[in-house]
């Protein structure tokens, strides 16, 4: 298995006699947007506050997010930067409550630091990968003509094998992008792009599912019989009712990336060592883990938790934004 | 359905050829080299004549031009000639690893069996025990048990391996010594004993793998099953007084088997690409393991030919996910 | 821990081990049954010809055998041949050009055939053949000819004088293979061989069972070995691959194996595996030195590339008041203690070993912070602008300090930009991942040859137990540069004439006491002029369980080179 992929939404089996089988089932009830775009939305709300898992999950991920963003406002970031050789390897205490390093430097401060690249790589290569597949599902499912040859360009990327070629990607255009943008935001761009990049075709299939289905409902053809233009058609009726599907793909493609960093950084490919993101944290503890176990512990458990809270918070958006469960 | 087939085929070789380019290329700009890894006590013109004797010295699409023939033409006849004991790849250059200067094939030949046992292994562990949890999952939605295992899989999805590995090495090799820590490749099956030696190898790095693939395949289990649970079928079904037994396990449950099965197939590729971050954890030195060397060693032959090889079951079990989904679900219709 | 209490550390774990038991040690062939031994990185291949890398090279020595080997402190003893050829026996020609092996009568390989100067003379073609990119051609390019005057006699021709002519067919890096199996295998036929390379045939104590390549290789007592008694062990299970820390776990602390090797691993690590008391470290001494080098010509990026790092002087770094206090401001016993513990003690010499060529005339043990500032001070470098740099004639002391990715060098790095920057330095850290950074790839900016950078931290070391040729990289004409494809040993572009002619002096000299003492004087004068910062004298830390005797860590030779005297010690 690649350890690092998830293959949650395995739609990959589908081809298009599937896609539009189970595009039919989906779309049986209408989603009325003019009527009330808002009452929509506090009916999702309503129906993801049931889903108590996917509430607590939610609070734990924005506890996490605020700690990790807002933290470095009461504790000195330099702390986890700054090597103190007297007092390394210390255990936890008020000064530091998560223990020093083998330099001295303040875990909590590393860990919080770590987190911010974590989350950041997550949110980022989330972003860039819904774009892309929302792009390329659209545009070949809105359009006869592209449909061909992007869904081919898709079946290609599936055909690639991912981990592997990150891997590779990784090591062949760290220097040049390092030389370019420094250390730090080359290494970020190359792997926030690389996750991008190999992720999208999940979300392409799903959105291009959907558009094929929706281009054919009354609301839609209206619009296109008083000859509102295909831009304005995408923008205005179609995106809006795909934005489901997205926001599921989206959740879960943070997970994804987050393990997917942790994964490369753990394999060495990742983050330089002096640059602490949770996967890279975590590699570092590993040879003291019978010594100062809380070293493995807290990347370990960060990474778990914040992939965990966001599974449930996924599970809960599929529950509140699916109509034919909804009110159940 | 066999046009189809067909067609899938034909359209996969140009596929194909179109990866085989993609990676030789992104191998090609990669600033490694195979060299780095001698030790600085090799003076620079030796290490030049190294690389000279390994082919590094002609031009990128020569190299391209050879690794292709080499693949599809050359390997091919040495399968042959191993299975035949004839002798057609006599004195042809095949693909050589810069590692060891030996054909990759052979190296990939010794490396399967290990990637099998505790990959396969964990694959049919991991089918045998999420199917039945999916199963009783849908059936009652919301109960404990469902709540429970949802859980489980949450956990299964969220715990990295390289994070549970460390783990259960720590506490069941080090600390308790029930397993050993090192796989042992050599290791013979030839009598009982060898066996219970095997099965304990095995244990740590078939339970890591096999508590994350269990997550997937239940969690696909159940929802495939929800979805046909509320189906009108089913009312029939019940409402013509089927005992529930065969209404659950008969009629939902065929239904329901089938995305499962596909996604199953799906999945078999991935066996034999090896679970790279477990197989380097526990180190059972597998295709994953082999893989992880070779990039480091830039050894650029053999993660070309790995990589391809990925690719080629990748596609070829899309291929064979679509057919079984055409042949068990009458309602598709390939055109 | 300071250097004293490594070496009794070392000494005692040799002390401990081999006393338990005197009649362990004799005994038939083969009567302990089998060792398991593993190293974390896997070997390759079985020939040590095709491949630079030491896992390679030792996995090898259990089957292939020089003609003379170095003991654990360093000394050369006879292998395969009756004594060590000298000017004393006549061994070696009084013009120095050449050296006379005579080999021992009885000798087989495991296949049964006897062992001969044909074989010997054999290994010289298999190497020097130009298309076989052979790795270890370096030990055979001073050699003229190799000369069989009947089968048990090897006559070494040398192209030029040669002081010190034990670097063919010596030691681990350049065994004997047989010309019977191999005949076929030279030049470009060399990759069709794989049958050949994965199992040679050698005199060794052990031959190959079975070899997986990058993973694990059993052995079996070769029947026809020279010595009846040996080796104790009848198989040898050789397992490669994972990592440092499961390695050591594996011997240390659930003795799962017997002999785990080069354990680099954090010293504190060390110790807490040590505890569980299944296993002892044991520590030998090489060559290798972590170092600094200082730059010599101006890497300044808006010179062009036939200019950067070509063009001297540096801005800064020949200034001895500037590289005096580089060097003050570090505190190496730290450093030692923090990145390798009983594997690392403090050096100031370019050539730390063997310890008749260590030079003992520079001491650096002390961290100075206030003496480096006073000597900056002094020369003139001041902070006059109020940034916390200090510059003089507008030049600022910035630099940029680069090293290859590995954790313990970016914790040195991290430390030493803080106290150079405590003396008033800017430091900007930079790491290249190794395959880079040591790769020879004359178009990439990163690699240590090309140097485009003020400081580079890494490690080197010499084969074999004499200086000179690795005191000769830093002649003036050995410095890398554009015309050469950045192809060169002197990696800090040293140049001084007064050491080159002090070097040619040393390449004349055959008197041992003599070339000792021209060696020392070449290291204080390369180091005290600012060639580079030694910082840790790095030794080799492997691991044995406390029931395996006979373990004599060897770092001059493969650490297995006396695999055929380990036994078990009975309880």
């Amino acid at each position: 298995m690649s350890d690092a992929r998830d293959p949650r939404s395995p739609i990959g089996a589908e081809d298009e006699g599937v896609v539009a089988a189970s595009a039919a089932v989906m779309g049986a009830e209408p989603v009325l947007l003019s009527t009330g775009a808002r009452s929509q939305w506090l009916d999702v709300w309503d129906q993801f506050k049931t889903h108590k898992g996917a509430l607590i999950g939610a609070a734990i991920f924005l506890a996490i997010v605020a700690v990790v963003a807002l933290g470095p406002l009461v504790w000195d970031p330099e702390l986890g930067i700054k090597s103190n050789i007297r007092a390394r390897n210390e255990g936890m205490s008020l000064a530091h409550p998560f223990g020093t390093d083998q330099l001295g430097r303040d875990i909590f401060a590393r860990m919080m630091a770590g987190g911010r690249v974590s989350l950041a790589v997550g949110l980022t290569a989330m972003f860039l990968s819904v774009v892309i597949g929302t792009l390329i599902g659209v545009l070949a499912g809105y359009f006869r003509a592209l449909d061909g040859a992007l869904m081919r360009f898709t079946d290609l990327f599936l055909a690639l094998p991912l981990l592997p070629l990150l891997l590779v990607m990784v090591l062949l255009f760290r220097e040049p992008l390092t030389a370019v943008f420094g250390v730090e935001t080359g290494i970020f761009l190359l792997i926030v792009s690389a996750i991008g990049i190999t992720s999208w075709m999940q979300t392409a299939r799903i959105v291009r599912g959907e558009v094929l289905a929706l281009k054919e409902r009354e609301f839609v053809l209206a619009a296109r019989s008083i000859g509102t233009p295909s831009r304005r058609v995408i923008t205005r009726h179609v995106l809006p009712n795909v934005l489901s599907p997205i926001m599921v793909s989206a959740t879960l493609g943070i997970a994804t990336a987050i393990i997917t960093e942790s994964a490369l950084s753990f394999l060495g490919l990742g983050f330089p060592p002096d640059f602490p993101t949770w996967g890279r944290l975590l590699n570092d503890g590993v040879p003291y883990l019978e010594q100062y176990p809380e070293r493995v512990f807290w990347p370990g458990i960060a990474i778990s938790l914040v992939v965990l809270s966001i599974n449930y918070v996924g599970d809960g958006l599929r529950d509140a934004l699916d109509p034919r469960i909804r009110g159940r | 359905m066999l046009t189809f087939t067909f067609r899938r085929l034909i359209f996969a070789i140009p596929t194909l050829l179109f990866i085989a380019l993609v990676i030789f290329l992104l191998l090609e700009l990669a600033p490694g080299d195979p060299m780095a890894n001698v030790p600085l006590t090799v003076p620079p013109e030796v290490k030049e004549q190294m690389r000279q004797a390994l082919g590094l010295g002609e031009p990128a699409p020569i190299r391209f031009w050879k690794w292709i023939v080499q693949f599809f033409w050359i390997e091919p006849l040495n399968i042959f000639d191993h299975l035949f004991g004839t002798g057609f790849a006599e004195g042809k250059l095949r693909i050589i690893s810069w590692q060891n200067r030996a054909p990759v094939f052979i190296v990939i030949a010794e490396r399967i069996p290990q990637t099998l046992w505790v990959v396969g292994t964990a694959y049919v562990v991991a089918i045998l025990i999420a199917i039945p949890v999916g199963i009783y999952s849908a059936y009652r939605q919301y109960s404990i048990f469902d709540q429970a295992g949802t859980f489980v899989t949450m956990i299964g999805f969220s715990v990295p391996p390289f994070f549970s590995g460390v783990l259960v090495i720590v506490i069941f090799a080090v600390q308790l010594r029930w397993f050993p820590s090192i796989y042992d490749t050599t290791h013979v099956v030839d009598d009982w004993d060898a066996f219970v030696f095997q099965l304990r190898q095995m244990f740590l790095p078939v339970m890591v793998l096999a508590l994350q693939i269990t997550s997937q395949l239940s969690r696909f289990m159940r929802a495939s099953m929800l979805d046909n649970l509320g189906q009108d079928y089913v009312r029939t079904a019940r409402a013509k007084g089927l005992r529930e037994r065969s209404v659950v396990m008969i009629h939902v449950l065929r239904n329901s088997m089938i995305p499962v099965v596909t996604v199953i197939a799906l999945g078999i590729p991935q066996v034999f690409g090896g679970a790279i971050i477990t197989e380097q954890v526990f180190k059972v030195n597998g295709i994953g393991q082999l893989l992880i060397t070779a990039i480091q060693a830039n050894d650029l032959p053999m993660v070309q030919t790995l990589t391809f090889i990925f690719a080629v079951l990748i596609v070829l079990f899309n291929l064979i996910a679509d057919v079984l989904y055409g042949i068990l679900d009458p309602r598709i219709r390939y055109e | 821990m300071n250097t004293k209490s490594a070496l009794l550390c070392a000494a005692a774990s040799f002390v401990l081990v081999p006393v338990a038991n005197a009649q362990d040690q004799e005994g038939e062939r083969g009567r302990d049954g089998e060792v398991s031994i593993i190293y974390w990185q896997a070997p390759s291949t079985m020939n040590p010809f095709l491949s630079g890398g030491t896992k390679d090279i030792e996995a090898a020595s259990l089957v292939l055998e020089p003609l003379a080997r170095f003991d654990e402190t360093g000394e050369i003893q006879p292998w395969l041949v009756e004594e060590i050829p000298t000017l004393e026996n006549g061994g070696i020609s009084e013009d120095l050009k050449s050296i006379t092996w005579k080999i021992k009568p009885g000798i087989q390989w495991s296949d049964g055939t006897p062992f001969t100067s044909a074989d010997v003379k054999f290994t010289y073609e298999y190497c020097t053949d130009p298309e076989g990119g052979c790795a270890q051609a370096s030990k055979f390019e001073p050699v003229e000819s190799v000369d069989t005057p009947d089968d048990q006699t090897v006559v070494v021709n040398f192209k030029e004088p040669t002081p010190n002519p034990y670097t063919a067919f010596v030691g681990g890096e350049s065994p004997i293979i047989q010309k019977a199996q191999f005949e076929n295998c030279t030049g470009a036929a060399t990759s069709t061989c794989t049958e050949q390379n994965f199992n040679p045939i050698g005199t060794g104590p052990y031959v190959v069972d079975e070899f997986r390549t990058n993973d694990a290789i059993t052995f079996s007592a070769n029947p026809n070995y020279r010595e009846p008694n040996k080796p104790a062990f009848a198989k040898v299970n050789f397992k490669g691959g994972g990592d440092a820390e499961a390695a050591g776990r594996a011997v240390l602390q659930t003795g799962e194996y017997d002999y785990a090797w080069n354990l680099q691993l954090a010293p504190e690590v060390i110790a807490q595996m040590e505890a569980a008391g299944q296993g002892t470290p044991v520590v030998g001494f090489g060559t290798l030195v972590e170092r600094i080098e200082l730059n010599h010509t101006n890497p300044d990026p808006a010179l062009g590339p036939d200019e950067r790092s070509v063009v001297r002087p540096h801005p800064f770094l020949q200034d001895p008041a500037v590289y005096k206090a580089l060097s003050m401001a570090i505190d190496r016993p730290l450093l030692v203690e923090i990145g390798y513990g009983q594997a690392g003690r403090v050096t100031c010499n370019y050539v730390p070993a063997p310890d008749a060529f260590n030079s003992t005339a520079l001491e650096c043990s002390e961290q100075d912070i206030e003496g480096a500032k006073a000597l900056l001070e002094e020369a003139g470098y001041v902070d006059s602008d109020g940034d916390g740099v200090r510059e003089k004639d507008g030049v600022e002391l910035k630099m940029l300090f680069q090293t290859s990715t590995n954790a313990v060098r970016q914790d040195f790095q991290a430390l030493i930009k803080e106290w150079w920057e405590e003396i008033g330095f800017e430091v900007e850290l930079r790491n290249v991942s190794g395959s880079v950074f040591f790769g020879g790839d004359a178009g990439s900016p990163d690699t240590f040859q090309k140097f485009y950078a003020d400081v580079e931290m890494y490690a080197n070391n010499f084969d074999g137990i004499d200086p000179q040729a690795y005191l000769g990289q830093l002649l003036c004409e050995n410095i890398p540069g554009p015309d050469t494809q950045w192809q060169g040993e002197n990696v800090p572009r040293f140049c001084n004439e007064e050491y080159d002619t002090l070097w040619n002096e040393l390449s004349e000299t055959a008197d041992p006491a003599e070339r000792q003492r021209l060696s020392k004087e070449l290291n204080d004068m390369f180091v005290s002029t600012g060639g580079q910062i030694p910082l840790v004298h790095r030794g080799r830390l492997s691991a044995h369980a406390n029931d395996l005797g006979g373990i004599k860590l060897n770092v001059w030779d493969s650490e297995l080179w006396n695999i055929a005297d380990w036994y078990r010690i009975s309880e």
